[in-house]
């Protein structure tokens, strides 16, 4: 995976409840057996018009926002299906880092194991964030993850949250398969214990 | 030792190791697979030159994109094609058990590991794909995961994981008639909000769960997710164990004996702590529908279309307004005044045979509208047979339904089966997001029985009135 120490950047605000994986990275996108090439689906329904055209009232299609690599959203987002194209999408497009109140579990994970940073902030803050976001091309985000800060164009300090394990992985790019699988021994001996204290684990060959 | 709860049962019978953050690893005892979210994993094993772990723990189904009319010629969708045949090739070439589009046994990923006899009481149970909480009807441990965590899990046998917290959702005295598990999972949905259960894994008991067939249980379980919640969980009991019993996967003699011993200690502790709890009354729930595009916006079909300023906050004021526009509803419309296009039954939340005979029964006799396109979509081969050998697919035939082949289908539109942009359709699906069903479409959700009615009377209906009108006539 991506490793990502510091983020400095545009963020586009788009400041909608529920945003769903359906609306990030619509269906006819996950027809694909690749990982990239899904940014140009990305917020498609909101992004086109119709005849496939830019609809120009939307953010990501604003001169100021072509470039961001953050999004600032609401409550909620990345809810609905598990389709890890949503995090695919968004990485694809250019933006490394989501700011929201909170996010749904699974999206959550996906956006992690792609390498790019989830933060959670409180209603207000995200309130406040997103009116210096609609400052646009000047309005520059700086995110720091060894210091667990976001600081706003206006040189505020934002203190987030993250779990030590995740914080490691990022910063150092690491390939999680491989980690575990230097946990041969514990699985093995797990694997062991259970087979003989649950024996019925192994499904019957039907 | 101090009290726990099924949740923490099941977790700490799965820990691995665990960091010194508490982020832990987790055992996977069951892997579900489908064509849509495996193929990037496959690959992601193949260039790391690493094989799939345990095989005979992972089972692979295509289910998302395939057509729901006759397979026997093949498939036209080229993309489609190619993503069915990607998975046919990496499960043999990993040595996957895989049921193909021809196989009685195919259908939707979260029908067959049940119908099967792969899920079991206390298993943690993955599969790319999110409405694996369904699964948790046979208190099995089960949620969605991303193609990252597929590989993972192909790979090692095991999860990343951190433990969620623990939420109670009890649920008190009996259903009404006419009032299903579709409309208690909507309910609870309307009154946690979609957010509600997020970082939480929700137990579902009390009176009305009890009382639950497995099939029931798993229309609840199925829609956890869309409350926001990591996984749901009914402990399982005695009606659990008979469901199980003599399927293809289950355990077999002494082990069936062992297995049911552990399984009847898979409870909460009496005195077990829930960070969260939410107690519900069965009886005040009448039959529900959705009015908007979340899960959330679900109302009593005897209510009528709400304002945006009946919301307090105003985010949900501004979603309740995007909601309308995109619904084309006006606030104040009684919801049984609301005409329908189609009708879908079918999906892992309501296309089991239980479904299919609350439908027989509504539409028996009646016709579907003549301005409404039906269709039934059996969620799996071996559901249709039972269905036709009950004699449910010639009532819903007869009726005026489309009865189709197992798959998706119209749950999301992958495949032709799709609305057009204004079409409204009564959905016994589970999300009503913009677009889901098709560019534009308009999606209620609701019970297999309601759409039924829906289907017969050409707009959204109380199925109270015509299972009354049944009975007296
Ligand atoms: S029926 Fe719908 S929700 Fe269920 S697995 Fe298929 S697409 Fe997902």
């Amino acid at each position: 995976m991506k490793a990502l120490k510091e983020l400095s950047g545009v963020a586009a605000p788009l400041p909608m409840i529920n945003v769903d994986t359906d609306m990030i990275i619509p269906k006819q996108y996950l027809k694909t057996i690749e990982r990239t090439g899904l940014g140009k689906g990305l917020f498609h329904s909101m992004r086109y018009n119709d005849d496939g055209s830019d609809n120009p009232d939307f953010v990501l299609n604003k001169e100021a926002y072509r470039d961001s690599k953050i999004l600032i959203a609401g409550d909620n987002f990345g809810c609905g299906s598990s389709r890890e194209h949503a995090a695919w999408a968004i990485d694809d497009f250019g933006i490394r880092c989501v700011i929201a109140p909170s996010f749904s579990d699974i999206f959550y994970n996906n956006a992690f194991k792609n390498g790019m940073l989830l933060i959670r902030l409180p209603q207000e803050q995200i309130d406040e964030l997103t009116k210096q976001a609609e400052f646009g091309s000047n309005a520059v985000f700086n995110i720091d993850l060894e210091n667990q800060l976001v600081i706003a164009p206006d040189g505020s300090e934002h203190q987030f949250e993250i779990d030590e394990f995740r914080k490691h992985c990022l910063l150092h790019g690491l390939d999680e398969i491989a980690l575990t699988l230097e946990k041969e021994t514990a699985i093995s001996s797990y694997e062991s214990d259970a087979s003989s204290s649950r024996s019925w684990l192994t499904p019957a060959a039907g | 030792m101090s009290a726990k709860t099924l949740y923490d049962k099941i977790w700490d019978a799965h820990v691995v190791s665990t960091e010194p953050d508490g982020t832990c690893l987790i055992y996977i005892d069951r892997h579900l697979v489908h064509e849509v979210t495996s193929a990037q994993a496959f690959e992601g094993l193949r260039l790391n030159n690493r094989p799939v772990r345990r095989p005979e723990l992972t089972l692979a189904v295509v289910d998302h994109n395939i057509p729901t009319t006759d397979r026997s010629q093949g498939i036209d969708d080229p993309e489609s094609k190619l993503q069915m045949d990607t998975l046919a090739k990496n499960t043999s070439e990993f040595g996957v058990e895989y049921y193909n589009e021809l196989d009685e046994r195919q259908g939707i990923v979260h029908i067959i590991g049940p119908e099967q006899g792969f899920t079991l009481p206390g298993t943690t149970v993955v599969c790319g794909d999110s409405h694996t909480a369904t699964h948790g009807a046979f208190g099995a441990l089960a949620h969605g995961i991303g193609t990252s965590e597929v590989e993972h899990v192909l790979a090692s046998q095991t999860l990343l994981q951190n433990k969620s917290k623990n939420m109670l959702v009890k649920v008190n005295g009996k259903l009404a008639p006419g009032v299903t598990a579709k409309d208690l999972t909507l309910a609870i949905i309307a009154h946690t909000g979609t957010a509600g259960g997020t970082g939480h894994v929700i137990e579902y008991a009390g009176e009305a769960i009890r009382n639950l067939t497995m099939e029931g249980r798993m229309t609840l379980c199925n829609m956890a997710i869309e409350g926001g919640a990591r996984a749901g969980l009914v402990a399982p009991d005695e009606t659990t164990f008979a469901y199980l019993k003599g399927r293809p996967k289950s355990p077999k003699g002494e082990d069936w004996e062992r297995a049911v011993e552990y399984w009847k200690t898979l409870k909460t502790d009496d005195d077990a702590n829930f960070d969260k709890v939410v107690e519900i009354d069965a009886t005040a729930i009448a039959p529900i529908v959705t009015w908007g595009t979340s899960p959330e916006d679900a109302i009593a079909i005897t209510d009528s279309v709400p304002a945006p300023k009946d919301f307090n906050d105003e985010h949900k004021q501004a979603s309740a307004q995007r909601s309308l526009d995109y619904m084309g509803l006006t606030a104040g419309t009684p919801m049984t005044d609301i005409p329908v296009d189609k009708v879908f039954i079918g999906s892992c939340t309501n296309g089991r045979i239980e479904d299919l005979r609350e439908v027989a029964k509504v539409v028996e006799g009646r016709q579907v509208a003549t301005h409404v396109d039906a269709m039934v979509v059996p969620g799996s081969g071996l559901v249709k047979a039972q269905a036709e050998k009950e004699g449910i697919a010639a009532i819903l035939k007869d009726a005026g339904f489309d009865w189709r082949e197992p798959g998706c289908s119209m749950c999301l539109g992958m495949n032709p089966d799709k609305l057009s942009p204004g079409e409204r359709c009564a959905s016994t699906s589970n999300r009503n997001f913009e677009g889901r069903q098709g560019h534009g479409g308009r999606t209620h959700l609701m019970s297999p029985a309601m759409a039924a009615a829906a289907a017969v009377t050409g707009r959204l209906t109380d199925v109270r009135a015509l299972l009354n009108e049944g009975a007296s006539a």
